[in-house]
């Protein structure tokens, strides 16, 4: 009986720890952390709401954390994260259209999100 | 003889159990905070930060209103499926049903919450 032991190549999963990090994985995974951070910006402008609907003593106390540097603090951060988010939702649908699948191309748009996201922040920040 | 076709044999047997539901309900709600998204975001961006007479005077515009409660339903609706999502990935057995459960019921008191606000200030 002839026995051959034979070796088979299975893929390796990529081990995230030594993983080189490329910018169409970071902004992957940024797309990630950002969706569930503006978790903290919903809860803290519908306490504010609920404050604004509860009279004029509740809404100082909700409009003092929203409005001083805490909220300030947050709410910034989750403007870039909004308009982060939104820029790399809309590239998701158009991978999922089958487009833009290219590495070259996926790059690019890696870098359309992060320069669009900082630019409409900026714009978002001194208009409002 | 079992009466199964061959398509039900297969269902749910996928790595999501659930086909391409879950993936098809992101991209309408991506597209729906698409639209919305961009005007609340200067709209009621500018509500923020003015004293307690104008703020509530603004809550009582009907467009306003109507934005807000559309990206707060849509929106949670959308942070509820997309961190399912995340913890599926991350998460197995108990853990992973009760975290979706917090998740569902925290976006779920959040829009009550949201609404019932709207509602008074609008009204």
């Amino acid at each position: 009986m002839a026995e051959t032991k034979r070796v088979v190549e299975r893929p390796l999963s990529p081990h995230l720890q030594i993983y080189r990090p490329q910018l169409t994985s970071i902004t992957s995974i940024l797309t990630r952390i950002t969706g569930n951070a503006l978790i903290v910006a919903a809860f803290l402008i519908v306490w504010w709401l609920l404050a604004a609907s509860s009279g004029p003593e509740y809404f100082a106390t909700a409009n003092a954390v929203v409005t001083g540097w805490f909220g300030d603090l947050v709410l910034s951060l989750s403007v870039w994260a909004l308009w982060y988010h939104y820029f790399a939702g809309l590239r998701h649908l158009y991978f999922d259209a089958g487009k833009g699948l290219e590495v070259q191309t996926a790059e690019t748009l890696g870098w359309v999100i992060i320069i669009g996201s900082v630019c409409m922040t900026l714009f978002t920040l001194i208009v409002i | 003889m079992r009466y199964l076709t061959a398509r039900k044999r297969a269902e749910g047997k996928g790595a999501s159990h659930t086909g391409t539901e879950h993936h098809w309900k992101m991209q309408v709600s991506a597209a729906g905070l698409a639209v919305l998204v961009p005007t609340f975001v200067f709209l009621f961006g500018s509500t923020i930060g003015g004293t307690y007479e104008e703020v509530t005077a603004d809550l009582t515009s009907p467009f306003l209103v109507i934005l807000t409660a559309l990206v707060l339903v849509v929106g949670m609706q959308h942070f509820a499926q997309g961190c399912k999502m995340a913890i599926e990935d991350y998460t197995q057995g108990s853990l992973r049903k009760g975290l979706i459960m917090l998740v569902f019921g925290l976006s779920y008191a959040i829009t009550a919450t949201g609404l019932f606000a709207l509602a008074k200030l609008a009204l």
